[in-house]
């Protein structure tokens, strides 16, 4: 009883500190084009720096989906074109804006939160606040703002790598002829779909960037403090992705 | 100058610093010394705002510093530079970056004056030839040279520096010391130096403040130092040979 007595207590603790360091972002900024400038160099770091790893995975489980979609619909009944349509979206509904944002949490997210829990344990943010600065908005906020402008492009990157890795695997493995690939993916396409996934990858990306920066600026000690505060910092960010995929997908698709 | 009025600070079930009071003179270097864990940087942050205190106040030329909020603190902290231990530099910035960091975030002072004020930093700090490196490319000594130049581009009427010689060799440490004591004549700050380095204490020190477990436990000129009879102080200065040395030729 105790011991969840004291969970509790500490997830209340920290629930209660990540909307403080929350309101902490939105005190006026110091000077508006240190910000534009921060956020410039944010869009290159956290968006054309997670281009590969987004590229590569995509273009693999693109394939994946289709291969076993292929290897699961044997049903003479049902056309070889719904292998298209499966695999499309599956890549534009879930894969590319949930599965593709946990890889982000665990590139971005870690970044983030070793970033500044190194600025923290070496007292750089500490140099901050005594110049007077806002040290929570000025590292997180031109974060938060990058992320959630460049990470939907990248996602609607990945829709195309991960088609593309199945029309390629489909074709090659001879298994969905090219032409009946490109049926389904035209067939039955529901635009809302992509709206959908951008408001899933918003809300992805902010607590992606939220929740790192947070456990990165609260890191206390050294080095192996900055380690955990990364491990967690991908965690917590993968389960609310999580919990918040389900949260959307009952709001918006039930 | 800088007063500091009955200020207390504990962390959990520690008291750390207990009803403290002290005055840090204009125009000259004020020395905080102690032994590891006294309370020392404590003091300094408590004085500084990165901690807030418990109890008491702490004021800048009359100014009530704990009492104001952070936006009302931000014209006093405009006025303070601060030397961190480990310098604190940035590491994503280049050694003029780091140096026109405050000049960038408040003046409106052109790309061209800007670079000015920096070289003319890095000059005061006897530092050239580096403004296009890291900080990781840069020895600790120039680190902690960066760190100063950094601390007086706002030209600040408050400089505090935490152990600036600690890691450093004797000679370099002579040569921060002397640097501080420079910048402290010509620009007439008040300094505060937090330091257990006894060489620090005989060669720059004017005022010093000994902090012994968490409490004031004397204060005085170096002239006062040489002579008094507080047990606790003497066993902390006079604790190496060569200071007993100077004990007994004094």
């Amino acid at each position: 009883m105790y011991f969840y007595r004291v969970m509790l207590s500490n997830t209340w603790f920290e629930v209660g500190r990540y909307w403080i360091f929350m309101k902490g972002l939105f005190v006026k900024p110091e000077k508006i084009v240190v910000y534009y400038r921060q956020v410039k160099h944010e869009l290159n770091s956290i968006g054309v720096g997670a281009m590969g790893i987004v590229i590569i995975t995509s273009v693999f489980m693109g394939a994946v989906i289709t291969i076993q979609s292929s290897y699961n619909l044997v049903n003479p009944l049902v056309p070889i074109y719904a292998v298209g349509i499966v695999a499309r979206d599956s890549i534009i509904l879930e894969f590319s804006p949930t599965i593709i944002m946990l890889v982000l949490a665990g590139k971005v997210g870690s970044s983030i939160a070793s970033e500044i829990g190194t600025m923290r344990v070496t007292e750089q943010i500490d140099a901050l606040e005594i110049m007077g600065i806002n040290s929570s908005g000025y590292l997180t906020l031109p974060k938060i703002i990058a992320a959630i402008f460049v990470l939907p492009f990248v996602v609607i990157l990945s829709m195309f790598a991960g088609i593309i890795g199945g029309w390629v695997a489909g074709d090659l493995s001879g298994t969905v002829p090219s032409a009946d690939y490109i049926k389904g993916l035209q067939d039955q396409f529901v635009p809302f779909n992509i709206t959908f996934a951008m408001i899933k990858t918003v809300v992805f990306a902010y607590i992606i960037t939220s929740v790192s920066s947070y456990h990165g600026f609260y890191t206390e000690g050294g080095a192996l403090e900055v380690g955990q505060s990364s491990t967690k910092a991908v965690v917590y960010s993968s389960i609310l992705i999580l919990v918040f995929d389900y949260i959307l997908t009952q709001l918006i698709l039930a | 100058m800088i007063e500091v009025k009955n200020i207390s600070k504990h962390f959990d079930k520690k008291q750390v610093l207990e009803n403290i009071s002290c005055t840090f003179e204009k125009g000259k270097i004020n020395l905080i010394i102690g032994q590891s864990g006294s309370g020392k940087t404590v003091l300094m942050k408590c004085a500084i705002g990165l901690f807030e205190v418990d109890k008491g106040a702490v004021f800048f030329d009359g100014r009530n510093f704990s009492e104001l909020s952070f936006i009302e603190r931000k014209p006093i902290r405009q006025e303070i530079g601060m030397v961190f231990q480990g310098g604190a530099l940035f590491d994503s910035l280049t050694v003029e970056q780091n140096v026109m960091f405050p000049l960038n975030m408040f003046t409106n002072q052109t790309l061209k004056q800007k670079l000015d004020r920096v070289n003319f930093c890095l000059q005061r700090v006897n530092l050239s030839k580096v403004n296009k490196l890291f900080p990781s490319e840069i020895s600790g000594g120039m680190k902690k040279r960066v760190a100063i130049a950094r601390a007086i581009s706002m030209n600040p009427k408050y400089l505090f520096c935490d152990e600036p010689n600690s890691g450093l060799d004797p000679q370099t440490s002579i040569v921060i010391d002397n640097l501080i004591q420079e910048i402290t004549e010509e620009f007439q700050t008040t300094t505060i130096i937090n330091t257990h380095d006894m060489n620090s204490v005989t060669e720059i020190g004017e005022k010093i403040v000994f902090i012994y477990q968490g409490k004031k436990w004397w204060e005085g000129t170096y002239n006062d130092l040489k002579s008094a009879d507080n047990q606790e102080l003497n066993d902390f200065v006079f604790a190496t040979k060569v200071m007993k040395n100077l004990k007994a030729s004094l």
